[in-house]
């Protein structure tokens, strides 16, 4: 009985980042349009979208292989499954344990993977400029989380996200010059990995600053509708991430009664609507970057957080 | 066990006196190829049966060969079997794929003996147990893949790839012998045993470790003394780039680790230092300059520079937790050193194996004219496919786990108390983090330039799938990348007594933790779980694909490539690899590779083809070999009136010789 129930917790939070991936888009589109005093689409209007791409046409190239086909599913299970590891509403879920922080990071790495080979796979020259930018950004990115990664995990003394969350919320570090430094790079890993404005703008088709839509132009159909929604859930993700690692307050960690739960995902659930609004509040005050500024922003992030395993690894009081 | 050993390395040796006498038969290739994986599968199955059954059991055996009154020693232990398995493993694998690749070889009587040869070299190596015995076979390791290496020594470079490689070959080499020198003492004890009990003193050890590190790290490849293996490995024949990438590094890290940790025993803390700054500079570059090829065997080549990068991580850190007194940690340090030799070894032989497939089905080793090969060998790109992804430390699959592995090592090293330790140990952490995901690019890259999109020439559009036994060679490695992926508490347990017989300290045993995950250090600070995580992704992806089909429209065409409506499009106007790699190249161009770029465009109204040259520099040769090779020469020319003296001139000449050094040995005194 115990185990069914902490199945079904776990289910709930896959289904959870899944369900709230959308709307999360949906109100940072809202916010974005009201502040550059439009109307905006309808808070749903994502969820219609991908409905709509779901019933419509797949049109593949000629020459697309089986990896075109499949691509999509991996990309998407891939982010799922790594979103679905990061605790949302509640610590130690029944499979919390099964991949840790370093895994999650990793696993992202898996997803990126299959979308920059899709992108390859028809050979066109947009599709090549996509998956070597992203790749690019990844190569900046992605070391910059590992030592994000390793300054929270030095801090708490172990890399799982659930007892990291725990003894964030248990035993309070307080303010770290440490946490700062990893906060300021992860915000920027963030917007970088998401391909949100100034590194990418998921709203142009202008050819030649596209990075993410770039790689996926030839996708039409279900396939695409899978990479939106896997776009989706990697900005839920790292949302999660974020609240996870830097703002845990509100997250159940002991018994999951009925109290504790609706609780974290309240809190959850307004943590996320923070970060949706502040997201499109930053996009709008600053301008997109030419692509090769993309390493000094991310060199910055980089720098801040090697800056933040030094500081650790000198002393535990910073 | 160790005489069964011995007598499948003399069956090889046989084997290879079998292939000079059997010439130009036909027959020949098969024969030598068949014999040398059976030798090799008996030694891999003799090896593994020791290591599941009795690690601890150590046999020596002394030979009546050799130097008289030293012997021959051999000695097969845990750590032994362990590099046993990783030798047989890959040889046989190369022996096998050779039934079929081999029969394309132009020049086999120039391969066939030296392959049975280099393999019993190779597992000579391992079983050595003293210094004579170990350099003697260390050298004929070298010597027959320097064979090997210039087997097709007419086609352009191939000659200076061999002369390069056995330049560096001696010189690693001399480096040994030189150690060896230090460890056998004054009273000159050069069996293993005595050296063992020995205890050097510090500055000795210190200088024994260096030395090692410069002998045995020209073999493996560590920069800056790498330079000879990405012109050597990929000269050779495929199946043998994949023994020399896959396992021959690895006997030359197992150099390093039997020297370093078993001989040598206690070299001071710092020593971990110069061996964690070397790795950590290897990682990186060795990665960069990867990314910068487009020769598919060189851009293996190259990776596989970052790949002892990692592995010399590990091993550094399992120093300097050692000499600090944790012995865990330690044992967490070089548990992950050699689940990487293992995954290494099987990762890149796999790509070896998948290249020279491209290479015997299209002729081709540049990527830059081929292209589309996932339509024209989708078997092949499969298992290609599955090794990029092992080699960019993806999880479930086997790279990512001995990352991981290296990782939780790091993040335990404040524990250390130094603090040249403290400062280098989160750099290095940088390092590997930068190069895990620089790695990734370059496997996009490789594998997407090979085997997507369109083809660029008129060979990759005719290019055949390999035969059967190339293709079940590198779907077994596929598989193989696989199980250990996500079985990897198996091989942590089967490490366990080599770690041990080492640090004196062994991971906890792991096939006993229910879910099958791993807890290298303990349930709270971290675990992992390959096996859950497979499926997870398995069903998320079924549940995704079912839903799909349940409530989305299945209805698919298939239409000319639109490409922003852009139509007639020539395979010239894809990305290339050079373009692929180009935003890396202009990030770390001007400080790494001293990139130099130059157009030369046509005015206008000028009707001639406008041209772009990039010249990417390797800095080791710029700053390190180029300087010394002028200064060799210059020195050479200076002394070289010495060769036409007069016989009264030479005399005084080796007599006053002889006076300096009387003197030298007397004020020494």
């Amino acid at each position: 009985m115990a185990l069914i129930l902490d199945l079904l917790w776990q289910a709930m939070q896959m289904l959870l980042v899944v369900a709230v991936a959308p709307l999360l888009l949906g109100v940072t589109r809202k916010v974005k349009a009201r502040l550059l005093r439009r109307r905006g689409p309808p808070l749903l209007q994502p969820y219609s979208d991908l409905w709509k791409l779901l019933h419509k046409e797949a049109v593949l190239a000629t020459n697309a292989s089986w990896l075109y086909r499949t691509a999509p599913y991996v990309i998407f299970a891939a982010t799922w499954v790594a979103a679905a590891l990061v605790p949302t509403y509640a610590t130690g879920l029944l499979f919390s344990w099964s991949a840790d922080l370093i895994a999650i990071v990793a696993l992202i790495g898996t997803g990126r993977f299959a979308l920059a080979l899709a992108g390859m796979d028809v050979g066109t020259s947009f599709g090549g400029i996509g998956a070597s930018r992203e790749m690019l950004i990844a190569s900046l990115a992605e070391p910059a989380m590992l030592l994000v990664v390793f300054t929270v995990a030095l801090l708490a003394g172990t890399t799982q996200l659930s007892s990291i969350a725990a003894q964030m919320i248990d035993t309070p570090v307080g303010l770290r010059v440490s946490l700062a430094l990893a906060l300021f790079a992860f915000v920027f890993v963030a917007i970088a990995e998401n391909g949100r404005i100034p590194i990418d703008n998921p709203a142009t088709h202008l050819e030649l600053t596209m990075v993410h839509e770039a790689m996926v132009l030839e996708y039409s159909g279900r396939h695409l509708a899978m990479i939106e929604a896997a776009a989706a859930v990697r900005l839920v993700l790292y949302c999660s991430l974020l609240a996870c690692l830097f703002f845990p307050f509100g997250m159940a960690t002991g018994d999951k009664t009925l109290a504790a739960v609706s609780l974290g995902l309240s809190s959850y659930l307004a943590k996320m609507l923070t970060f949706a609004v502040l997201l499109p509040i930053g996009e709008t005050l600053v301008a997109k970057m030419r692509v090769f500024r993309y390493p000094v922003f991310l060199g910055g992030a980089f720098a801040a957080a090697a800056l933040a395993v030094f500081l650790q690894f000198v002393s535990r009081g910073f | 066990m160790l005489i069964l050993a011995l007598s499948c390395v003399a069956a090889l040796l046989v084997i290879a006196a079998l292939a000079v006498a059997l010439g130009r038969a036909a027959s020949a290739t098969p024969i030598v190829y068949a014999a040398s994986l059976a030798a090799s599968l008996v030694l891999l199955v003799g090896a593994l049966v020791r290591l599941v059954a009795d690690p601890g059991q150590v046999s020596t055996l002394t030979l009546p060969i050799g130097l008289p009154g030293l012997g021959a020693h051999f000695r097969l232990d845990a750590l032994a079997a362990f590099f046993l398995v990783v030798t047989n493993l890959g040889g046989s694998a190369a022996s096998l794929y050779a039934l079929g690749y081999g029969r394309h070889e132009t020049a086999p009587r120039r391969v066939l003996p030296f392959f049975a040869a280099y393999l019993a070299g190779m597992n000579l190596v391992v079983l050595a147990d003293d210094a004579f015995t170990f350099l003697l076979t260390w050298e004929f390791m070298s010597l027959t893949s320097w064979a090997l290496v210039v087997a097709h020594h007419d086609e352009p470079g191939n000659a200076r790839a061999g002369y390069i490689y056995l330049v560096m070959a001696s010189f690693g080499t001399l480096a040994l012998l030189l150690a060896f020198g230090l460890l056998a003492g004054p009273a000159g004890a050069y069996a293993f045993d005595a050296m063992r009990t020995a205890h050097p003193e510090p500055a000795v050890a210190a200088i024994a470790l260096l030395l090692v590190l410069i002998g045995a790290g020209s073999k493996a490849g560590v920069v800056p003394l790498h330079v000879w293996l990405p012109l050597a490995h990929p000269a050779a024949p495929s199946h043998v780039s994949a023994l020399m990438s896959g396992v021959m590094t690895k006997v030359a890290v197992y150099g390093f680790v039997r020297i370093v940790f078993d001989l040598i025993g206690d070299p001071p803390w710092w020593t971990s230092i110069i061996v964690l700054a070397f790795a950590g500079l290897t990682t990186v570059l060795g990665v960069l300059y990867a990314l910068m090829q487009h020769d598919l065997k060189r851009l293996l080549a190259y990776h596989t520079v970052e790949n002892i990068g990692i592995i010399y991580i590990g091993l550094g850190l399992a120093i300097a937790f050692q000499q600090n007194g944790i012995a865990w940690a330690a044992a967490l340090a070089l548990t992950a050193a050699l689940f990487h030799v293992l995954n290494h070894s099987l990762f890149k032989s796999l790509l070896f194996f998948g290249a020279g497939a491209v290479l015997s089905a299209t002729h081709e080793r540049d990527m830059e004219r081929l292209g589309g090969l996932i339509h024209r060998m989708p078997h092949t790109a499969v298992a290609f496919l599955i090794g990029c992804a092992a080699i960019s430390a993806l999880p479930p699959l086997n790279g990512f786990v001995s990352e991981w592995l290296t990782f939780q090592a790091i993040l335990v090293s404040p524990q250390l108390p130094q603090w040249g330790l403290k400062l280098m140990v989160p750099a290095v952490g940088a390092l590997l983090a930068l190069s895990a995901a620089l790695a990734a690019t370059c496997f996009v890259k490789a594998f997407g330039i090979t085997f997507l999109g369109r083809p660029r020439t008129r060979a990759a559009e005719a290019a055949q799938e390999v035969d059967r036994i190339s293709l079940a060679v590198m779907f077994a490695f596929a598989l193989l990348c696989f199980l250990a992926g996500v079985l990897p508490g198996v091989i942590i347990d089967r490490l366990g007594p080599v770690v041990h017989g080492l640090v004196g300290e062994m991971l906890p045993p792991q096939s006993g933790l229910a879910w099958l995950s791993i807890v290298p250090i303990a349930a709270g600070r971290s675990s992992y779980n390959g096996m859950i995580l497979l499926i997870f992704l398995a069903s998320s992806a079924t549940l995704t694909a079912i839903f799909i089909h349940r409530f989305a429209t299945r209805a698919t065409r298939r239409s000319a490539i639109w490409d922003c409506g852009y139509p007639r499009l020539s395979p010239a106007t894809e990305y290339t690899s050079s373009s692929f790699a180009m935003p890396i190249r202009r990030v770390f161009g001007s400080t790494v590779f001293a990139v130099r770029e130059k157009l030369d465009m046509p005015g206008p109204g000028e009707t001639r083809a406008a041209h772009f040259q990039v010249k990417v520099f390797d800095p080791a040769w710029r700053y390190a070999y180029g300087p010394l090779a002028r200064a060799a020469t210059k020195i050479a020319d200076r002394l070289n009136p010495l060769q036409f003296l007069t016989i009264r001139r030479y005399l005084t000449l080796t007599f006053s010789a002889l006076i300096v050094l009387l003197i030298v040995v007397a004020a020494w005194r």
